[in-house]
Parts: structure tokens; sequence; C-alpha cells
């Protein structure tokens, strides 16, 4: 693969691609996609949904089994989300709706119409890192990565929740709104699990970021 | 997951009536119970009415200094109101204490109410279970029940209700209000509304097909000061094993008041009237703690792995009113939830090392 000069990304983001130009092309959409081969020949027209992705639209046409996650991943070609469990237990498939962190495996495409939905792919400005990504780097807050991007999407919504003045369940009193200490960071974070248990290094990434923040 | 027929009601009574007039019909809110078990098709909803638009997401005063909770609150918004946590401090505790933050920002409290069951065999389709396929039998009776219920199951079911949430809004006597399909709107206890397995366990509550919860109201506040305290295998993101919520008004050292509830023991959430009884009227101290924990546990039975809940529960409920009733100071209620499982606990009793090994077991 060196003398390709292809990388694994490059091969997605030319998916994405194409999977961006079917889905802004509902009507002229070839696709293999067998379940929707299977309601066309059943002579049912699945009306498409309108998902606004990172300040973008998207109109995709579902099957409302469809998750968020699945219409991301595998109709709109955003791949940074991952699929892990597929259950809401890992929260690798963190997303933004609203503004808020939420499982996107957990959720069903065809009602989040009208909301506003941002991704891994969404979280920076363009080739300018969001300060938590660059914490990420600079504290080496992943090793495999699988986990990264839902668990950068879970600190931007915790972060939110923070300023926000949300309690914890380790907060003393939670009439108070604490100040983010590292059991609150980690209790906090919980809904994301990390298997190569990068942990330490990403608790120390998020008090960067609230330093930051702080200054 | 099984097809469905998939609507978005533009309000309440298209809502109902959509559910009502087809028995397959299921509303939807936030879905993090409902999708994950129609993934494993233990749902299969023939059509769901998705409600998550309609406005019933408001958290606003009720007669008698009252709150009245939208049943699509979700409960990241009831934990964080400032009315809750100021005046109903358990009941953010609970919230708090249950799920992640990403499920809590999606799960509605009509929802958190209505969940299904954790029991690992009512999850597994290729096991018996009553409550999922009625007349098949009960896999954990016989099985792994470290989990399940120690009062209240029956011999058809022994599973157990999961929420945090609906516990303190059980000690706090919530009410539930509904429209059902014909219009007409009552106002449910959670006695009302729950129902114990007996010979049905696959019938959870009283509300009739298409009936839709619409809010949740609470009573002003009891006097007394409010805890909620979950005991768990991890110190997040779990469920409860043995839970307490408990109120307590202690005035020179008698027990004006008091109200309690346990999560983790039984199959709905609800108060305990033998503890309250023993607790009201009496000197607060441990002897009178003790014996509130008897009352409440009499009739408690344990299968073969579940025994250590009626100690634990014991235990738990102690700790939580010694906790309350050594507060000092005139606030409404501090307090926090079991946060780090049994070290905090164990801490907070001062337990020598060798009943601490005990209670570790």
């Amino acid at each position: 693969m060196a003398g390709s000069g292809w990388r694994r990304r490059d091969v997605l983001r030319s998916a994405a691609l194409v999977g961006e130009i079917l889905a802004t092309a509902p009507a002229t959409a070839q696709t293999t996609d067998s379940r929707r081969e299977a309601v066309r020949e059943a002579g049912t027209r699945i009306p498409p949904t309108t998902l606004t992705i990172n300040q973008r639209q998207y109109a995709i046409e579902v099957d409302p089994r469809t998750t968020l996650l699945d219409a991301l991943r595998e109709h709109i070609g955003l791949t940074g989300t991952k699929k892990a469990c597929d259950q809401g237990q890992c929260g690798a498939c963190t997303v933004l709706l609203n503004g808020r962190r939420i499982n996107s495996c957990l959720t069903l495409a065809v009602m989040l119409e009208g909301d506003d939905i941002t991704t891994i792919e969404g979280v920076g400005n363009g080739d300018t890192l969001h300060p938590v990504q660059s914490a990420f780097i600079a504290q080496d807050a992943f090793q495999c990565g699988y986990c990264t991007s839902g668990q950068i999407c879970s600190v931007v919504g915790m972060l939110a929740e923070a300023a926000a003045g949300w309690p914890s369940h380790v907060t003393d009193d939670v009439a108070t709104s604490p100040s983010l200490t590292d059991a609150e960071i980690a209790e906090r974070m919980s809904g994301n699990l990390c298997r190569c248990a990068a942990y330490p290094n990403i608790v120390a990434a998020i008090r960067d970021v609230v330093k930051g923040t702080a200054e | 997951m099984k097809e469905f027929h998939y609507q978005r009601a533009s309000d309440i009574h298209e809502a109902i009536a959509a559910v009502s007039a087809s028995p397959g019909a299921r509303f939807i809110a936030g879905g993090t119970n409902l999708l994950d078990l129609m993934k494993l098709e233990i749902e299969t909803p023939s059509t769901l009415v998705d409600i998550s638009r309609l406005p019933l997401t408001q958290i606003e005063a009720a007669s008698g200094g009252g709150l009245r909770i939208g049943a699509l609150v979700t409960n990241s918004d009831l934990a964080a109101a400032p009315i809750v946590r100021q005046r109903y401090p358990m009941l953010a505790q609970a919230i708090l204490a249950g799920a992640s933050g990403q499920l809590r920002n999606r799960a509605s409290v009509g929802g958190n109410l209505l969940q299904r069951t954790r029991c690992f065999y009512f999850y597994d389709r290729a096991m018996p279970c009553n409550k999922r396929s009625p007349g098949t039998g009960c896999a954990a009776i016989e099985g792994f029940n470290r989990i399940h219920a120690v009062l209240g199951m029956s011999e058809h079911c022994i599973a157990t209700h999961p929420s945090d949430m609906a516990v303190a809004m059980a000690a706090l006597d919530a009410r539930v209000e509904t429209i059902a399909a014909d219009g007409s709107q009552r106002s449910l206890s959670f006695g009302e509304l729950y129902r114990l397995p007996g010979r049905t366990p696959h019938i959870e509550t009283n509300l009739a097909r298409g009936e839709l919860i619409t809010a949740v109201v609470l009573p002003a506040p009891a006097s007394g000061r409010q805890s909620y305290r979950k005991v768990r295998d991890r110190a997040s993101y779990a469920f409860a094993l043995v839970s307490v919520a408990a109120v307590l008004d202690v005035d020179s050292g008698r027990i004006r008041d008091a109200r309690i509830a346990f999560g983790g023991l039984a199959p709905t959430p609800g108060r305990s009237a033998g503890a309250e009884a023993a607790l009201i009227g009496g000197t607060a101290g441990r002897d009178t703690f003790l014996a509130a924990a008897d009352a409440a546990l009499q009739g408690a039975r344990g299968y073969a792995d579940n025994g250590f809940k009626i100690p634990l529960a014991r235990r738990t409920l102690v700790a939580v009113l010694q906790q309350i009733s050594d507060r000092k100071g005139n606030r409404l209620a501090t307090g926090r939830g079991e946060s780090h499982g049994r070290v905090q606990y164990l801490r907070s009793r001062g337990l020598p090392q060798a009943r601490r090994s005990e209670l570790c077991r």
C-alpha cells in the first residue's frame, strides 16, 4: 500500500463523497443497499428524511429502522462516528444532538428531522481542531483510537453541561454547581468506555481543556 | 429489528388515537430502552408513534406547593432543574445515579417509569420467560439470579424494576397523570400504576392501550432531610443491587415523619409502609433504624444468588438513616448517592476490618 499513495482514510473519504452525492440526489441514487432494494421491490416508497449534520443538509431514503449511527456511517458516509456495542453501553457512537451528547445507536434517524446533529467531523472548524481534539493529542489520550471520536464528542457535550451548572452523581450537594475535579470528570465520562484503558490521559486532556477555559 | 410503520404525532390526541387504533402500536419518546429491545426483537411494535415533539416538556409549579413534571422532560433536564435540586434533592441524586450522561439526555421521565426489567433471561430469547413469552416459565428462579427480587415477586417472575428515578419518586409520593383513548384524564399513585407480577408478569401496569402518561406530579416535599443511596457493582453506570430513598424528619431526637422506598429489591417501585411505621414516633438511632429495616424486609426471600440483598438492604437503610440523622444544620437536604460503592459505605459506617470483609463478600 505504501507505493499507492492511498491511505485508509482517503478511501473512506472518497466513499464519503459518493455517499454525499447519493444523499443529495435521492431520486436517482443507485445503491446496493439490499434493504432499500427489497423495499423498492415491494413497491413501497420511502419518503426522504432530511438530516442536518454539521450544518449541512442530507436527504436520505432510509428504512425507519435505521439508527442515526447507521445513517451516518452507511448512508451518509460520515464514518468518524464508531459502532461498537450498538446498545448504548460503550459510548463509541456519541454525537451531539442540538448540542447535547447522545448515543446515536439508540436513536432512529427518522425521528431527527429538524434537529442539529454534530459529529466528530463537525466539532472542529475545517483544519482547525477543537480544543478538546488538541488536548487529546497533546495528552496522548488514546491508543487504538476506536473510542476516541465518541470520547471527544462526549467531552464537548459534558463541558457544556458543566458550564450550565449541572451537578453529577459525585457532587456533594446537588443544589450547587461543582467545578470539574478529576472525580467529577471521571463520573461524567462514565458513559464512554476505552478498552485500551487510556482513562488517565483522557482525564488529563479534559483537565487541560478546563484549565484553558478558566484562564 | 422487525419492520414497523413510523408516524410522528403532531398533537397528544393524534398520538393517543394512533396507538389506540392498533394493538401493536407503541409510543416512542427517547427510545433508549425501546430501541434496544426492538433490536433484540423482544419488543416488536407494528407502529411507532413518535411523541418526542409533543409539548410535554414543562417543569412547573403544581397546586399545594408541588411540582408538575411533563412526561417528556428529559432525565437530564429534570436532574438539572434548580427547583428539583433545591426542594427534591433525592430525585436529582437518583436520576444522576442512573445510566450515563448520553442516555439521560435522551431518556424521558415517562419512559423511565415504563422501562422494562434488566433480567438477563428477559433479554435472552433462547430462554423461557413469562414476562417476554407468557406461559414459558421463569428461567431466573432456577438460574443465575443475583440481580433479582427478594420482595413482591411471584413463582412466575422474579424480575426487578430497574429505575432509580422511580424509587425516589415513590418516596416523594409522586402521582402519574394520564390521558386515555376516550380523552378521559386520571391521576394514579405508583401503587395504582404498577402491577406486581402475580400470574401475569407480562402485564406491568394498569394503563389501558393508548393511555399516555402526560406528567408526573410531586406534592410539596415532606418535611425532613432527603437522601438517595445506590449500591452497585461499579461506582458508576450500573443498575442498583440495592438502593434506598429516604426522607427523615427528626426533632430533638424523635422521628416526626419518614418516607422510605427501596430499589433493586422488588418488581415495582413503592414506599415501605412497614419501615415508615417502625420509624415514626421512634427515637432516631440504630435500634429504631434496625427495626425499620426488619419491618421493611419482613417476608423477604432470597434465591440461590441474591440472598445477599437482604442484609445489604438492611445495612444500607440503617446507614442512610444514620447519615441523615447525624447531619448538622437546617438545610433541607444534602448528601449524595453511593458514589464509590462499598468503600464509601464502609468508611461511613466506621466498621472494623473484620466486619468490612464480611460486608465485602
